[in-house]
């Protein structure tokens, strides 16, 4: 079934949601929402130096995107910018530098909307690899990482008081990050990587007591997104990456629809 | 009173002229200070004197730019922090926070909850919580870690006064019970802990330092906090007779647990150690 192009992608797409439900879940809890964007965003360069230099496009996004965020944490720690104006600098910058450069390179054939949006026909049995075997390298280490991270999320001075390390869970975090948006770029695409980080997390919110419940239920609900988008893609051939974040939106707006019809406790 | 243990010559953590220099200036400058099993050292000083800036700099969470900090290799910290907001987006457990940073077992989890009053709560969400009943899980959550060295910033923040005594209390018998070393900060002047072996008085550097009845008397603490200060500085040293539980019931010392307490109810035998020669004056000074 590897043969049909629309098993590929959906086969890569669940990959992908099943790892981003976790790492999603912590980009809610710290509010790095625009943190991830500006990681997303600086792939699109990475993909411009790999053509450049000839280099694997995975390993370029990988680079490109890790050294943005140590780039921020270093600006951040000199303090001389808000975080928040930091942030557009570099997202925007990254962005544009990485459509000027892929225009300039008149000898390549990009297709930049595959990029930019996701491209189901473009999905190989390549990337299935890569999906799957970096997913379990990152769930791998999320497992590893999960406590130092949480404790770090509930306050990076008790974690640090309790021998936490949480700077370096943080700067491990990060890394997992690049490495996500380097395995997902091509199913979901460079602009929209980071709502399927978001969006099923906070779906997951309402349903979740613990903070694993709420990683485990992004997941699967992420999964139900890509499932639905793919399909909604194949059935009004849209561009996959808006189609799933629209299924993803749609099961958001069903969850709030649910809860706000569920008759309220009466007060004791 | 419960007999205190020994405290052993042993040093959990060290600072000796430590100073702390952030955003051009001297948070806190020249601290000398030690922290030994089963002895509690409380830090007390004015808003930005440089307490929790001291705490932090023992415990390591902040360098200090000058003298010295030495911890003893190994050493295990429970810290209550003074201030931790839990966002909304995080689901989590009054249980599951107990785990946080270490792995307790379930009884041991139980115990420091019924320890703080707060075994009611366990599988209540966090952020439903009030800051009192907060409080409470965060100083069980610090203390089954079964730490060596128990780090509070003010503790009893958003408690009320009876619950106040009890966690005062509490924490006396942890250091008995354990022997482990407390660090204590309190800008509560008008009650500290008579169990405390050291009081450090802090106002950007060591003022002045002795047991609870010497600080009182200083020049220096009476120059800081003024007369008035003083006089209400009440070294809370009493005997109970009766707890009240979180849930709102009454434990009396003869064990029976009773919905509310009545004077003359039968379970009563009041004894202060300290005289009522005060008004608890709830505005700080």
């Amino acid at each position: 079934m590897f043969d049909d192009f629309f098993a590929r992608a959906l086969l890569a797409g669940i990959g992908v949601a099943l790892t981003v439900g976790p790492l999603g879940c912590f980009i809610v809890w710290r509010r790095m929402a625009y943190f991830g964007d500006t990681m997303a965003h600086s792939a699109l360069l990475g993909v411009a130096l790999a053509f450049l230099f000839q280099i694997n496009l995975m390993a370029g996004v990988f680079l490109v995107a890790s050294l943005v965020s140590i780039a921020l944490l270093l600006l951040q720690r000199r303090g001389a910018l808000s975080t928040d104006a930091l942030l557009g600098i570099l997202s925007h910058s990254t962005l544009a530098l990485g459509l000027v450069m892929v225009a300039f390179m008149s000898w390549v054939r990009v297709d930049l909307m595959g990029f930019l949006f996701g491209d189901i026909l473009a999905v190989s049995r390549a990337d299935i690899a890569f999906v799957y075997g970096g997913g379990a390298i990152i769930l791998a280490i999320m497992a590893w990482l999960w406590k130092p991270l949480l404790a770090s999320t509930v306050n990076e001075e008790l974690a640090e008081a309790e021998g936490m390390a949480p700077e370096r869970a943080r700067f491990v975090f990060m890394l997992l990050m690049a490495l996500i948006i380097a395995i997902a770029m091509k199913i979901v695409g460079i602009l929209l990587i980071t709502s399927l980080l978001i969006i099923p997390a906070a779906t997951a919110r309402r349903f979740a007591t613990t903070p694993e419940m709420m990683a485990l239920f992004a997941s699967l609900i992420g999964v139900a997104a890509v499932t639905g988008g793919l399909y909604g893609s194949l059935h009004f051939d849209t561009p996959s990456g808006p189609s799933i974040v629209v299924a993803a939106l749609v099961i958001f707006l069903l969850s709030l629809v649910s809860f706000a019809s569920r008759p309220s406790k009466a007060l004791p | 009173m419960l007999k205190r243990p020994e405290i052993s010559g042993e040093v959990l953590v060290q600072l000796a002229g430590a100073g702390v220099h952030r955003a051009g200036r001297w948070l806190v400058r020249g601290v000398d200070m030690a922290v030994r099993p089963g002895e509690i050292v409380t830090l007390i000083g004015p808003n930005g004197s440089g307490k929790s800036t001291t705490a932090k700099t023992a415990i390591g969470i902040l360098k200090p730019q000058e003298g010295k900090v030495a911890r003893k290799p190994g050493l295990k910290v429970g810290y209550v922090p003074q201030k931790l907001a839990i966002d909304w987006t995080l689901p989590l457990t009054v249980e599951r926070l107990m785990r946080l940073t270490g792995t307790p077992t379930r009884a041991e989890v139980g115990a420091a909850l019924e320890a703080t009053g707060v075994a009611h709560l366990a599988k209540a969400q966090v952020q439903s919580l009030s800051g009192g009943e907060f409080q409470r899980v965060l100083l069980a959550r610090a203390i089954a870690r079964k730490p060596d060295l128990l780090v509070l910033d003010e503790p009893v923040q958003g408690v009320d006064f009876s619950g106040e005594v009890a966690l005062y209390d509490l924490i006396g018998k942890i250091r008995n019970d354990t022997g482990c070393g407390i660090l204590l900060i309190s800008h509560d002047l008008h009650v500290v802990m008579a169990d405390t072996d050291t009081v450090i008085c802090l106002n950007g550097h060591v003022c002045c330092r002795g047991t609870p009845q010497t600080v009182a008397a200083s020049p220096e603490y009476l120059q800081l906090f003024g007369a008035r200060a003083a006089e209400t500085l009440g070294i809370y040293r009493h005997r109970h007779d009766h707890t009240h539980l979180a849930d709102g019931r009454v434990l009396h010392q003869d064990g029976s647990v009773t919905e509310h307490c009545h004077p003359d109810d039968g379970h009563h035998d009041h004894d202060h150690g300290y005289a009522h020669d005060h008004s608890h004056d709830t505005r700080h000074v």
